[in-house]
């Protein structure tokens, strides 16, 4: 039998892996939702929707 | 996306400057490497995403409250938290272990409730008491050693001693009274099984 070398090896695989886009849009919309407010040496977060 | 040629330290100078789409560059140039490692460790799309999605957010807090220190180690810095995070992940499994049913295996098919439903309760019942009838037919020696031996789980000799005869009396008196019983039971084709 005729081994299958056209076959992606499984750490091939994995290096190809990427987040789903909307993981991705996500991270970026809570980024820009996001701000810290500076008071008197303190942060304050703030989720702006 | 256009290929950002800007170093990661530039592009996160940017960011922290207010500068949005310099975090969207940043994700795309390093989103695959984070992913995979986290994917490597974990083998699970679904926790990986996740994990992805926590390490992203810490970065960002931490950007934009200007925690994160440039010493051109950008890259460095997300895996170490991403693998923080991983780590995380399986103190918490560990503290409470999830086990997931596959397609060939069910862990109900081999953990069962052990308490017997209403149905086989009362046919329980009803065993036992069809069972406390025949003994009430057998001769009176031998309904006696019986009960004693069965039901007051008293030894051959404390029977011996209490009937005031041999232990080998008593002995063929319980087995008599097993015989009887059987062949009451084959006479009637009674069933005693639940």
């Amino acid at each position: 039998m005729q081994k299958m070398y056209s076959k992606t090896s499984h750490s091939e695989q994995v290096a190809k892996m990427a987040p789903k886009d909307e993981t991705v849009k996500f991270l970026l919309d809570y980024s820009k939702a996001l701000s810290v407010i500076d008071y008197n040496k303190l942060k304050f977060e703030a989720l702006l929707n | 996306m256009k290929q950002n040629t800007h170093t990661d330290a530039v592009l996160v100078s940017a960011y922290i400057n207010g500068d949005e789409s310099a975090l969207s560059h940043l994700i795309t140039r390093h989103k695959q490497r984070i992913y995979s490692f986290i994917y490597s460790k974990v083998y699970n799309r679904d926790i990986t995403e996740d994990i992805f999605q926590d390490t992203f957010i810490k970065v960002i807090r931490s950007l934009k409250r200007g925690k994160y220190n440039e010493e051109g180690k950008f890259l460095p810095w997300v895996m170490r938290i991403a693998h923080n995070l991983v780590i995380d992940h399986f103190r918490k499994n560990n503290r409470m272990p999830k086990f997931e049913n596959k397609d060939d295996f069910n862990i109900f098919s081999v953990l069962s409730d052990g308490s017997l439903n209403a149905e086989k309760q009362i046919i329980k019942g009803q065993v036992e008491s069809d069972v406390r009838r025949l003994i009430e037919e057998l001769p009176d020696d031998q309904k006696e050693v019986l009960i004693m031996r069965i039901y007051k789980e008293m030894s051959f000799k404390e029977i011996s001693l209490q009937t005031d005869v041999s232990i080998n009396t008593a002995l063929g008196r319980m087995r008599y009274a097993l015989i009887n019983l059987r062949k009451v039971i084959d006479k009637h084709n009674i069933v005693l099984t639940n």
